[in-house]
């Protein structure tokens, strides 16, 4: 059990969360930019202070009069830009965290890259440095997985790979999981409970029964507009939809049970 | 035969001024890449002054608060026993105040374009700051620390007027090979100084060309800065 009751005041924000999060449960956190998301994760790694309690079953890692520094807390992070040590290979990279080559080796194969382990980041494809991320930040033997929207700028196939390889080592090392997402797709498929924040206030919460009893709703970008009629890319995947009002590059929400337009730009218009 | 005795003296002084750069320089450099301070641009003038300050005006300040009547140069004589004009220390003491901006510069700029992240992601590996620093951090501006070392004991060497002005030119004490060459060619001794000149060209060359070349490869194979 995490218990999480926190404020920061943050430039334009005063981000004040209070969490609670069962062993081995997968929390997806969402929310528009700069409501705190990210902030949040980095709170409860450890890489910034704030003020409150953080306590992870019985050990207190802040309250107060005690800070319990990154270094200490037992989490595996994984950056959305990877962070990678460019001057390692994959396997240097997880053997610099802990020297234990044989779950090095199991991590690298339950990945599907243990080919790779002698080459450097650079050489990497998105996809392939996210999962030395990910296997990197297991060699701790974590009991926290943080991730801070980690399949955000890889393309739909890959992140659908890298979902189900996710969703494999949480089940897999009992991991409890916190992942902060902009994807609905990876909030209905990995989440167990989804938190939505906005200016710094968690506005809603949602288990998994209730997110997949609401509307299922996905991001579309309108590639197209010919006449009335918007061709809007999903994913990989096309949509036409009849409304005027939208043009070329509008960022919209969609109802894929109905195909009908549910909002314009992230705000959701009907 | 040529009298090698300034040569070495001048690498003796470039090698002990770039350790103590090193070791100065490396916490230094990195305090102003991370500071946020108000007095950081202050402590950029500073670093950077021995850059654009005439060799003789530093000079002339150095000898006028390291001579044994002043005082900080009457402290150390009094404890150490050791007169920092006109002697080997003085002429360290010189050229680490001079060589200063040229080991911190390159520090400081391989400092700033290191990506963040991965110096938490080695905090969040369980790592501490020292395992990060010799582990990522410095591993990953090696082109930035190879061209801050290398620049600092070269610039050393090519120091003229400061090592003049505090130094002197004692034979085999503080005549360091650029302060020989002065003295040849005041002496006409127009032979003498074409050897000398050109050792120090040629070494000056290689010295620089290596540092770009490996430099150059560096980058291409681990893609960094």
């Amino acid at each position: 059990m995490i218990f999480i009751d926190i404020s920061k005041k943050l430039s334009n924000i005063d981000l004040k969360v209070n969490l609670n999060i069962k062993k081995g449960e997968f929390l997806a956190i969402t929310g528009e930019s700069g409501s705190g998301k990210t902030t949040l994760l980095r709170i409860i790694a450890g890489l910034e202070k704030s003020d409150g309690i953080i306590k992870v079953e019985d050990k207190i890692w802040q309250d107060n009069k005690f800070f319990l520094p990154p270094q200490k807390r037992e989490i595996g992070f994984v950056f959305q830009d990877y962070a990678l040590f460019p001057n390692m290979s994959v396997l240097e990279n997880l053997l610099y965290v802990n020297n234990d080559k044989n779950l090095a080796k199991k991590l690298l194969e339950m990945s599907e890259i243990y080919d790779l382990k002698d080459r450097y980041p650079h050489t990497l494809s998105g996809g392939q440095k996210q999962r030395v991320a990910i296997a990197r930040a297991l060699m701790r033997k974590p009991k926290i997985l943080l991730l801070d929207e980690p399949f955000s700028a890889l393309d739909e196939r890959i992140k659908e790979i890298l979902e189900d390889k996710l969703f494999m080592f949480h089940k897999e090392f009992n991991l409890t999981t916190i992942m902060v997402t902009h994807s609905f797709s990876e909030i209905y498929k990995l989440a167990d409970n989804m938190i939505e924040l906005k200016k710094g206030k968690i506005i809603s919460f949602k288990n998994k029964k209730e997110l997949l009893n609401q509307e299922l709703l996905i991001r579309g970008v309108v590639i197209e507009t010919l006449d009335n009629i918007a061709i809007i890319s999903v994913g990989n995947r096309f949509v036409k939809i009849r409304n005027e009002n939208l043009k070329k590059g509008d960022r919209v929400i969609l109802s894929p049970t109905s195909y009908k337009l549910k909002g314009v730009n992230e705000n959701i218009i009907s | 035969m040529i009298d090698f005795t300034p040569f070495i003296l001048s690498f003796k002084l470039a090698f002990i001024v770039t350790l103590i750069l090193l070791i100065i320089g490396i916490p230094y450099a990195w305090f102003l890449s991370n500071t946020k301070s108000k007095i950081k641009p202050l402590l950029e003038t500073i670093t950077s002054l021995p850059i654009v300050l005439p060799p003789s005006v530093l000079g002339f300040y150095l000898l006028v608060f390291l001579s044994p009547d002043s005082f900080l140069g009457g402290i150390i004589y009094k404890l150490f026993n050791i007169k920092l004009v006109f002697s080997f220390p003085g002429l360290v003491v010189a050229s680490v105040i001079y060589s200063f901006p040229f080991m911190v510069q390159p520090l400081q700029s391989g400092f700033e374009s290191i990506n963040k992240n991965i110096i938490e992601a080695s905090y969040l590996s369980g790592k501490g700051k020292m395992k990060t620093l010799f582990k990522v951090i410095l591993p990953n501006i090696k082109p930035a620390l190879l061209t801050a070392i290398v620049i600092t004991f070269a610039h050393t060497i090519g120091e003229f007027g400061v090592v003049l002005m505090v130094g002197g030119s004692i034979p085999g004490k503080t005549e360091v090979a650029s302060v020989a060459i002065y003295d040849y060619v005041e002496n006409l001794d127009y032979h003498s100084a074409h050897i000398y000149s050109a050792i120090l060209l040629v070494i000056s060359f290689l010295v620089l060309f290596i540092v770009y070349f490996i430099n150059h490869k560096q980058r291409k194979k681990y893609d960094i800065y």
